[in-house]
């Protein structure tokens, strides 16, 4: 049996994403151009954490 | 003992609260999803034109001959509306049977350079509105909006509910992981987990905002009736104008009045933002924040002159803020595709949380036992956890 992890390390990446994700939802209503590209960035992010452990659980350590 | 009490607690209401709105979120995550290119489905339907490019800038015709144009082909009906997009050089003037009817009876899109009629557009038909009332009120009027707005209300507590226990859950697992050793339910918990907690964010921003828009009517009669009449109230109980100055006089007001601001609407005498004894016209401001935000402008009807003008107050100024953080249209196109992407991420949570929930009646006690035993979340919780 593995020992529990600390409240830290169960929230550590969830806090980032959530804050990853604020500055992406603002950043565009703040201005254009880079203001633009900056919140694609963000929000870009949660997005492709999702994509990155769904390939490792369904494609990578192959079926169970 | 107690966290484990607590913790029952917060995972019935993260249960209840989803179980009762879940199918009318999945409701608004899917008429949700073509919305967020309404204006690119518009244009390709041809309800929304681009007007031809001016060759040679030239200051904008006058409103007036819009005006005339549109009561000559309507001449039994009333002008309510006159909406310049700020994007696409177009006035749209909205008609009603009567100018305080709340719902149009014909519209009509102008290129604003040349004054030209570019096309009627349609009025309470075509699939972009059928997705829009069903998104907005399941076509009840106003007692669809406000039940729509209490769903809301339960999504957002089952999302924050959803937070809390999170925690328990990933005791023993790292971040990102979905077991599927185990049984296939368990396998979906961690995606549910996984795709509810790294969306969290955007989902409470959406759903907050959507559940702020549902109240637009009742703020806007709010500020009515306190705003409004108070802006008008040396009018109150006059007879109603004989004659009265044209649109475009009145516009030409209040650019002068307000030389930083650009016009967004213009509400005409009779309709239930101006009263009947002015024009109100509603004129933004040029940064990216502030082209949010409008001032109203009121013009007196009869005699063209400038009556004043306040800020919004701070409910319409959240209203209008919750706008752009709700439809995802405020960043180009990129930002539309991600808002469709975490869109159909929430409806996968959506559908799965039904899934958990379906499955978990129909399991035996003793797979119970077994997913029990793999989720390993803490001595004290999983027990009572399971029984729940």
């Amino acid at each position: 049996m593995t020992a529990p992890l600390s409240t830290r390390q169960i929230w550590v990446m969830p806090a980032i994403l959530a804050l990853v994700s604020a500055l992406g939802l603002i950043s565009a209503l703040l201005g254009d151009g880079i203001w633009d590209v900056l919140s694609w960035l963000a929000l870009a992010v949660p997005v492709i954490v999702i994509v990155w452990y769904s390939l490792w659980a369904f494609l990578i350590r192959g079926s169970s | 003992m107690r966290k484990a009490a607590g913790f029952r607690r917060w995972y019935l209401v993260h249960k209840w609260t989803s179980l009762i709105c879940t199918v009318f979120l999945l409701l608004l995550c899917l008429t949700g999803l073509p919305l967020i290119f309404r204006d690119e489905i518009a244009l390709w339907l041809g309800d929304l034109a681009e007007p031809p490019e001016q060759t040679v800038a030239s200051p904008d015709a006058s409103v007036d001959s819009l005006v005339e144009a549109a009561r000559a082909r309507r001449p039994g009906e009333f002008i309510k509306f006159l909406i310049r997009e700020p994007d696409v050089p177009v006035w749209v003037l909205s008609l009603g049977l009567a100018a305080s009817a709340s719902e149009n009876s014909s519209a009509f899109l102008f290129d604003a350079h040349s004054g030209q009629l570019l096309r009627e557009l349609p009025v309470r038909q075509g699939i972009l509105y059928v997705l829009l009332k069903l998104h907005v009120d399941l076509f009840q009027g106003l007692p669809g909006t406000l039940f729509l707005g209490v769903m809301g209300l339960l999504f957002v507590i089952s999302t924050v509910s959803g937070v809390v226990v999170y925690g328990p859950f990933m005791r023993k697992l790292p971040f990102g992981a979905i077991r599927r050793e185990g049984t296939t339910r368990l396998a979906w918990l961690d995606v549910h987990n996984l795709l509810g907690i790294v969306t969290v964010v955007w989902v409470l921003v959406v759903g907050g905002t959507g559940v702020i828009n549902t109240l637009a009517r009742p703020l806007l009669a709010v500020w009515q009736r306190t705003e409004l009449v108070q802006m008008t109230a040396p009018w109150r109980g006059r007879p109603d104008p004989a004659a009265i100055v044209s649109a475009q006089s009145a516009l030409d007001v209040a650019r002068s009045a307000e030389p930083n601001r650009e016009v967004r609407l213009v509400a005409f005498p009779g309709t239930s933002f101006a009263g009947k004894h002015h024009y109100t016209i509603f004129m933004r401001g040029k940064t990216n924040v502030t082209q949010r935000l409008f001032k109203p402008v009121l013009v007196e009807a009869a005699s063209g002159q400038l009556t004043g003008s306040r800020d919004l107050p701070w409910y319409l100024t959240l209203l209008l803020l919750s706008r752009p953080l709700h439809f995802g249209d405020y960043g180009g196109l990129p930002l539309k595709a991600l808002w469709t992407v975490l869109d159909l991420i929430a409806i996968v949570v959506l559908l799965s949380g039904l899934y958990l929930w379906w499955k978990k009646r129909m399991l035996s006690g003793e797979q119970l036992q077994v997913e029990s035993d793999l989720i390993q979340s803490g001595k004290s919780v999983s027990g009572q956890e399971m029984r729940a």
